[in-house]
C-alpha cells in the first residue's frame, strides 16, 4: 500500500543521485512541484526520461540535475524552443547533456513494454528516418508469423516515475482524469513511484474517463495542491499560459534563469 | 491592387481548403491546428480532429494553445491514452490525413524538426525533435504540409530526416513498406507544391494571388520545377477571413 508522505520526504526517499527518473505528464498534470523539490534537494547525474520534456525539464537541466535526457519532443508547448535544453546541447551549459531521442510512438511503446514486463515492444515506426542511427534502442525485427519487418524498441524501466494526479484516498489509491497521457504506463514500468495529488480524500467518487492506480501499485503519495502549476489539473485549475510565454524570456538568459531559480525554487519551501 | 489579407492568412486558408468534410485528420499544434480548426468552422463541420494527447474528435470553440489544452479534452468524443492514440488509431491506418509543419523540407518532401547545421552530436541549432511526426508521416492515408517558404527552410536535402516523405524518389515508400501515400500537397505562404506523379519531386502547381514564379523560385533552395498548367488560387473569401480572425482572437484572449 502506498505511503502518504510529504513532498520533501517522498523525493528524499525515492529519487537518488544517478537515477533514471521519469516525470511524466502530457501538457496536463505535469509534476512541477516535485521537479522543483528535486532541484532544491540538489540531485545530480540524473537520466531524465519524458516524452515531452518541457519547462520543468528545462529547469532541471539548467539547474544541473541531469546528465542524460531520453525523450521524443523537447519544447515549450505552444511557445517555441527550450533555451536551457538548447544551451546544454549546443554549449554544454551548465554541463554536457547526452541525448537519446525517439518518436512519441516509440517512447509510448517503450513504457508499455516496461509496464508489461517485456524486454521490448513492437511497432511500425521510425522507418526511413535518421533516428535509428543514433541509438541502439531502436532495431528491426522479423515477424515470426508473417515475415514482415517491424521495429522493436527496448523497454523503459525508470528507477522512479513521478506523476501528478487529481486525487488519492487514504489508502493511496490514485485517481486521475482528462488527458492522462502515458502516466499509468510510466508508473507501472518503474521500480518506484511517487504521485503528487491535488487533494487526499476519504472516498474517490467515480469520474468519467478516470484512470485509477491502485495504492498497492504506487510507492508513495504526497498531497501537493497546485503541484502541477503552471500546467493544470482538470477540475482544479487552468493552465497558466502566460507563464509559459514568460518562460521563453526567463530561460533565454543564463543569469535571468539563475536568478529565477534562486528566488522561485531554491528559496521556496516545499508546499507540503 | 493591395490585398486586404496577409500571406500567412492566405496560407492558412489554402491549407484549410485541403481538408475534406467527414475525414479524420491528425493535427499538429501551430499552423496545422489553426488551419484544421478553420476548416471545421467553415466548409468541413464534420472534420474529425485528432490530437496526439489522446483527444479524438475534439471540437474546440477557440484555438488550443497546446496539444494538451483542456478545451480539447472537454470537447472530444473520446480521450484515450497516448499509447492508444498511436497504437490503435494511427498505426492501423484509421486516420485519413496527417497535417504537419516543419523547420526544413526538401524536394522529396522529407521533413526535419530535429537538428540544423553541424552534425547530430554538435548541431548548429537544436530543434524540439520528432514528437508524433515520423509515424504520422508514415501511417496516415496522406500528408498535408504547411510551412512558410524561404531558402533556409526549403533545402535540397534536409539535414536530418525526422519524417519520411518520398526519400530520394519514386518507389521508396513502397520498398520500405510505409502504409500511407506520403505528402500529397505542401501549402506555403507563396503557393502550393505537389509531388510530380512520376518523379515524386515537389512541383509548384499553384500560386497565391499576386505572387510570381520568380518569387517562389527565389524562396526555394533547389531548382524548383514548375507545372506546365500552373494555376492561381482564389483569394480568401470574406467569410474565411472573418472565421480565421475570430479564431486567432480567441488565442490572443486566452494567452
Amino acid at each position: 500500500m502506498a505511503k502518504l508522505v510529504s513532498l520533501s520526504d517522498g523525493v528524499a526517499d525515492l529519487v537518488r543521485d544517478g537515477d533514471v527518473v521519469a516525470l511524466e505528464g502530457f501538457t496536463h498534470l505535469i509534476p512541477f512541484a516535485a521537479g522543483h523539490e528535486i532541484i532544491r534537494q540538489g540531485r545530480r547525474d540524473l537520466t531524465l526520461v519524458r516524452m515531452t520534456p518541457d519547462v520543468i525539464y528545462d529547469q532541471l537541466i539548467g539547474a544541473g540535475c541531469a546528465r542524460r535526457l531520453v525523450f521524443s519532443w523537447g519544447g515549450n508547448p505552444g511557445v517555441g524552443s527550450l533555451h536551457r535544453f538548447r544551451d546544454a546541447v549546443q554549449n554544454s551549459w551548465p554541463g554536457p547533456l547526452e541525448l537519446e531521442e525517439h518518436s512519441h510512438a516509440g517512447m509510448a511503446n517503450r513504457y508499455v513494454a516496461g509496464a508489461s514486463g517485456l524486454p521490448f515492444a513492437v511497432l511500425r515506426g521510425y522507418t526511413g528516418t535518421d533516428l535509428p542511427r543514433h541509438t541502439t534502442n531502436i532495431r528491426t525485427i522479423t515477424c515470426p508469423f508473417t515475415g514482415q519487418t517491424l521495429t522493436a524498441v527496448a523497454a523503459l524501466r525508470p528507477d522512479v516515475t513521478v506523476v501528478h494526479a487529481q486525487r488519492a484516498d487514504r489508502a493511496g489509491n490514485v485517481q486521475m482524469w482528462g488527458i492522462t497521457g502515458v502516466q499509468k504506463e510510466a508508473v507501472l514500468a518503474a521500480h518506484r513511484s511517487l504521485v503528487t495529488v491535488e487533494e487526499i480524500v476519504d472516498e474517490l467518487d467515480p469520474v468519467p474517463g478516470q484512470v485509477v492506480l491502485p495504492g498497492w501499485a504506487v510507492t508513495a503519495v504526497a498531497e501537493v495542491p497546485g503541484g502541477a502549476h503552471p500546467s493544470y489539473a482538470q477540475g482544479y485549475s487552468v493552465r497558466d499560459n502566460a507563464f509559459y510565454i514568460e518562460w521563453d524570456e526567463i530561460g533565454r538568459d543564463r543569469d535571468t534563469f539563475r536568478t529565477w531559480i534562486a528566488r522561485h525554487v531554491l528559496k521556496a519551501e516545499a508546499s507540503a | 491592387m493591395s490585398a486586404d489579407y496577409t500571406a500567412d492568412e492566405m496560407m492558412t486558408v489554402a491549407a484549410a481548403r485541403q481538408l475534406r468534410d467527414g475525414t479524420a485528420c491528425f493535427v499538429g499544434i501551430g499552423l496545422p491546428s489553426t488551419a484544421a480548426n478553420l476548416a471545421r468552422a467553415s466548409h468541413a463541420p464534420n472534420l474529425v480532429l485528432i490530437y496526439e494527447s489522446g483527444c479524438l474528435g475534439a471540437k474546440p470553440d477557440r484555438l488550443p494553445l497546446s496539444i494538451g489544452d483542456g478545451v480539447l479534452a472537454d470537447t472530444a468524443d473520446a480521450v484515450v491514452s497516448v499509447p492508444e492514440v498511436f497504437n490503435y488509431w494511427l498505426q492501423p491506418g484509421r486516420i485519413d490525413v496527417g497535417f504537419l509543419g516543419a523547420a526544413q523540407l526538401d524536394r522529396y518532401g522529407n521533413l526535419n524538426t530535429t537538428v540544423i547545421g553541424g552534425d547530430y552530436d554538435d548541431p548548429g541549432v537544436r530543434l524540439p525533435g520528432a514528437g508524433g511526426a515520423p509515424e504520422i508521416a508514415a501511417s496516415c492515408g496522406e500528408v498535408v504540409v504547411i510551412v512558410r517558404q524561404n531558402p533556409r527552410t526549403f533545402v535540397e536535402r534536409v539535414d536530418f530526416v525526422t519524417s519520411f516523405g518520398y526519400g530520394s524518389g519514386p518507389g521508396e515508400r513502397r520498398r520500405l513498406g510505409l502504409p500511407g501515400a506520403g505528402p500529397r500537397v505542401v501549402i506555403t505562404d507563396l503557393g502550393v507544391l505537389e509531388p510530380d506523379p512520376v518523379t515524386c519531386e515537389l512541383t509548384l502547381t499553384r500560386l497565391h494571388p499576386g505572387v510570381t514564379v520568380e518569387q517562389v523560385r527565389a524562396a526555394t533552395g533547389w531548382d524548383l520545377a514548375v507545372a506546365e498548367r500552373l494555376t492561381t488560387g482564389e483569394p480568401p473569401t470574406r467569410r474565411e477571413l472573418t472565421v480565421l480572425r475570430a479564431l486567432e482572437a480567441t488565442k490572443r484572449a486566452a494567452g
